[in-house]
Formats: C-alpha cells, sequence, structure tokens
C-alpha cells in the first residue's frame, strides 16, 4: 500500500512537472526551466515551513508565486531566441538555479535543532507532514488535488480566448502576429503560468519527501518534464496524464527488474512516438474519436430511456 | 493615407532597406514591383511592425506608427496578408476568421459574426467550407481564407505580400478579381508582386524596388513605356 501510495505520489508530482512544460509547449516554446522552477518551488516552500514554521498551504503558495515570478523575470531574456537557444538559456538558468541551493547554506536554531538548507549535505528536514499528523493518503489526497485543479485551469484555457491564443502562437508566430497578438505578452505569461504550476510541484515534492538536494534538479528532470507533453500530446492535458503514467508506472516501476536497461527503453519510446505518432499519443484525430464515441454512447443511452 | 519616409531597415549589418519612400492613395491599389531579394517582404514586415526600421517614419492617416509593435500597427488599422498565406491549418476555417477579429472587443460580438457572413457572402467557398480545417484547403482557398482574415480586424488599408505565389494561372485571375472587387468597394491596398502583368490589371500606381531602393514611380502607362522595365518585367522588348 505504501508502495502504491508511494508511485502516486510520484505520478502527480511529475504530472505537475508535465503540465508546467505543456503550458509552454502549447506557445511553441521548449524550455529546460521548468527544473529550475521546480527547484524554487521545492527550496522556498521548504524553508518556509522549516525555518518560519508558515502553515504547508501558505508555503506552497508563497513558493509557487516565487517559481512564477522567477519564470516572468527569466521569460523576457529567454524567450527572445527560439529553438535551440532557447533550450540553451533555459538549461543555463535551471543550472544556475541548483548551483545556487548546491552552495545555500542556511542553518537556523529551531526549537534547540539546527535546521535549514546544508549546501551540499541537502536540505534534510522538512517534516511539516510528519510533524503535524498527515498520513501518506493526504498527501496523496493533497497532491492529487493540486493536479486534479491544475488539470482543470489548463483545460479550462482551452474553452476560453486564452488557449487559442496560446496555440495560435504555437502553430505560427507571424500569423498570430499579423493577426494582433502579443507574442511577447503571450509567451512570458504562459512561462510564468509554467513557472507556478512547476513551483507547486515543487513544494509538494519536497514536502513529501522530506529531504531534498542539488541532485534532485538535475537536467534530466527537465527533459522528463518536456517529454511527458511531446509524448502525451499537446491537444489535451490529459495525454500529458497518460504519459506520466505510463513512464513512472510502466517503464521506471513496472520494468524496474530490468534495471539501468530502462533508459534504452525510454529513448527507443521517444524514437518510436516521433516515428509513428509524432502529434503525441492522444493526438488530434483521436480525440475526436473518443468524442463521437462519448457522443453516440450518450445519445444511446437516452434512447433507451 | 499611408506615407512612407525614408526608411531604412538592416539585419545585423546588411541594410535590406536603404531609404525607402512611397505613398499609398486612399482608396487606391499601390503595387510594389521588384525581383527577387529587393527588399519587398522586409519593407511590408517594417509596415507592420514585425521588423522595428533603424530610421525613417510610417504614419497612417496622419497618426505615427513608426517603431510601434505589429499588434498596435494591426489597431491602428493596418493588416497583413503575410506571403504563402500562413492561415493557421489545425482551425476551422471559421475558426480562422474568429482569429482575424481578434484585436475586436467582446462587446463587438454582435459586428464580428455579421463580419463573418460578410466574408461568406464575398467568399462563398469559405462558407462551403467553414467547418473543415483550413490545412486542408487548396493554395487558393486558403489565400481567400488569410485575406478574409485579415479584412476581420476591419484595416483601413491591406497589406497584400505576393498573393499570386504559388497558385494556378486560373486561381491568380481569380484573386486578382478580388482584389479588384474589393478595391471597388472603397478598401485601399498596398500590394506586393512579382506578376507584373496581373498587377498592371489592378494597380492604380507602381513602385519599382530594386536592391532596398526605389528605381521607378509611376501610373501603369508610364510603367508600360519604359523600356527597362519591359524587358525585365513584362516580357518581350
Amino acid at each position: 500500500m505504501t508502495y502504491l501510495l508511494g508511485i502516486l505520489q510520484t505520478i502527480g508530482v511529475h504530472t505537475l512537472l508535465g503540465l508546467s512544460a505543456y503550458l509552454l509547449l502549447l506557445t511553441g516554446q521548449l524550455s529546460l526551466a521548468q527544473v529550475g522552477f521546480f527547484a524554487i518551488g521545492a527550496y522556498v516552500s521548504g524553508i518556509l515551513t522549516v525555518i518560519f514554521s508558515w502553515n504547508i498551504f501558505a508555503a506552497l503558495a508563497l513558493g509557487s508565486l516565487m517559481a512564477g515570478f522567477f519564470a516572468f523575470l527569466v521569460g523576457f531574456p529567454a524567450l527572445r531566441v527560439k529553438g535551440l537557444m532557447l533550450v540553451v538559456a533555459t538549461i543555463s538558468f535551471s543550472e544556475i538555479v541548483r548551483l545556487f541551493f548546491f552552495n545555500l547554506s542556511w542553518r537556523v536554531n529551531v526549537n534547540g535543532v539546527e535546521v535549514g538548507p546544508d549546501s551540499t549535505q541537502g536540505f534534510r528536514e522538512i517534516r511539516y507532514f510528519a510533524a503535524n499528523g498527515w498520513e501518506q493518503i493526504h498527501i496523496v489526497g493533497l497532491i492529487w488535488f493540486v493536479v486534479m485543479v491544475v488539470m482543470l485551469a489548463l483545460w479550462w484555457l482551452d474553452q476560453v480566448r486564452a488557449g487559442a491564443v496560446l496555440r495560435a502562437v504555437g502553430t505560427d508566430e507571424l500569423a498570430a502576429q499579423s493577426s494582433g497578438i502579443n507574442l511577447t505578452m503571450v509567451k512570458v505569461a504562459a512561462m510564468t503560468g509554467g513557472g507556478v504550476i512547476a513551483g507547486i510541484g515543487g513544494g509538494l515534492f519536497a514536502h513529501s519527501t522530506t529531504y531534498v538536494d542539488h541532485h534532485t534538479f538535475v537536467i534530466l528532470l527537465a527533459t522528463f518534464a518536456v517529454s511527458y507533453p511531446i509524448i502525451g500530446g499537446l491537444r489535451s492535458v490529459i495525454g500529458t496524464l497518460l504519459a506520466v503514467i505510463f513512464i513512472q508506472g510502466f517503464i521506471i516501476e513496472g520494468l524496474r527488474f530490468m534495471g539501468d536497461y530502462r533508459n534504452l527503453i525510454f529513448g527507443l519510446l521517444i524514437i518510436l512516438v516521433m516515428n509513428m505518432r509524432p502529434q503525441g499519443l492522444l493526438d488530434g484525430h483521436l480525440v475526436a474519436d473518443i468524442r463521437k464515441l462519448l457522443s453516440k454512447l450518450t445519445k444511446g443511452g437516452k434512447a433507451d430511456a | 493615407m499611408l506615407s512612407v519616409n525614408n526608411l531604412v531597415t538592416s539585419y545585423g549589418l546588411i541594410k535590406a532597406l536603404k531609404g525607402v519612400s512611397l505613398e499609398a492613395k486612399k482608396g487606391a491599389v499601390t503595387c510594389i514591383l521588384g525581383p527577387n531579394g529587393a527588399g519587398k517582404t522586409t519593407l511590408m514586415f517594417t509596415l507592420a511592425g514585425i521588423l522595428a526600421p533603424d530610421t525613417g517614419t510610417v504614419s497612417l492617416l496622419d497618426q505615427n506608427l513608426t517603431g510601434l509593435g505589429a499588434p498596435k500597427i494591426l489597431r491602428k488599422g493596418l493588416a497583413l496578408v503575410p506571403e504563402n498565406r500562413l492561415v493557421f491549418p489545425d482551425l476551422s476555417v471559421y475558426e480562422n476568421l474568429l482569429a482575424g477579429a481578434f484585436t475586436q472587443s467582446r462587446a463587438m460580438a454582435a459586428q464580428v459574426s455579421d463580419d463573418i457572413d460578410k466574408m461568406y457572402d464575398r467568399f462563398p467557398i469559405l462558407k462551403a467550407r467553414h467547418d473543415q480545417p483550413a490545412g486542408n484547403l487548396s493554395g487558393g482557398e486558403q489565400q481567400m481564407l488569410a485575406l478574409a482574415r485579415a479584412l476581420m480586424s476591419r484595416p483601413s488599408i491591406l497589406l497584400m505580400d505576393e498573393p499570386s505565389v504559388g497558385l494556378s494561372p486560373l486561381i491568380v485571375d481569380e484573386i486578382f478579381a478580388i482584389i479588384k472587387q474589393l478595391n471597388e468597394d472603397g478598401m485601399s491596398i498596398l500590394l506586393v508582386e512579382q506578376n507584373a502583368t496581373k498587377a498592371l490589371q489592378v494597380a492604380d500606381y507602381f513602385y519599382l524596388l530594386d536592391q532596398g531602393k526605389v528605381t521607378f514611380s509611376g501610373t501603369p502607362d508610364q510603367l508600360k513605356d519604359d523600356d527597362i522595365i519591359k524587358r525585365a518585367y513584362l516580357g518581350g522588348g
């Protein structure tokens, strides 16, 4: 049971990471900065609950806002470049963040115990949940509540004008610009939103594992973050969730007996998806087919009644 | 109505426009002719605000447009139909038209749907295909869609960048008939073309752009009489 809940935790947190990259990918921008925002969310909210004894919700909120704020700042210079150069710029950002926390030593005596980030030794005392009597099932519940809220918010974006604007920029910047869309504003807004989502994911991650250090926030995690929406497809937020379940649940956990060979499979999977389903697992046609099926089913149900 | 004064635009060290001045009159079709690499598209991009000029001024109906970004320039009444059409391929024809009304406020919803009906009247093929993805349309239909999309912003002048590019002769005839009709309905148009023979049928005034400079300007008759232009653009000699 604990093992299963643990996997649910991981899937939930990785879904948030994936969704933060998803939002930016809608505008056609591939960013590896998501892990940097994730790290900011993790450390800031951790510091707030551990050193300043904040309530978890307030700490998560401020952690994700801080991540969003840095995403906003980074967005302006980073989004002036495109493609490969954006990848390089965002990798640099993530590395700067990682190395900052690698060097951050902020030990404080709280109730007779020395706590706080301890540079290379990591940040070990993020025990808010245990100290306040949360059980694992509650933590999983909180994580999935946040995942659902974020997914609903992103789904809602597609029901209103904002989603169309994001996708227009992703489809063709020149055409979007000719229709009067302010490219910089849209991209920076997507970057900021992605930062907020990654930041809250980082906060939840830090508190659910009770321990973070700089090894957690390497670029590999950022490549996972972008591969979820790419494998899942950009048609729907569900695609990202499915991809996380598939990769974390099946490839990483299900094939654990294969040890390091799993990485080979992961690489193979990316190549297969690019060749066989270039629009992702859940592409436009599949979404349309599912809609048709659903409407048939509901209509059939009415006819019976 | 649109006046361009001594416009210089460069890509890094390379000057693509070296001081271009021209005037597009209200209710007229003004045509810019020029060979590949003359700076035609650069000029269009600079006028539309996609590129920023180094020096020079652009003004439309006495409003200064120089250095404003593309979104602001569109709102001031200058709409660009980009070269190669650039419709949103995954969106339906109807959604593409809605995208064109992006600058209209929510309060204008009734007017927007009115405008869409007008576009359907003008381009019946778009009405027939209103729910199809724009990417499935033929080149000519996409050109009409791109044109209709630009008109949805209710511009006071329309810039068209090589509307004939990559289209079969019959479709080109159709596109030019539409341009003529639009102009007769009162739309001011600034047209970039390589197809001089076709442009002669619609344009009221010509500018010849070569290597970033205006090398000739005049009426269609003056253009036809010019020996060099005749040889270079109209064939024969």
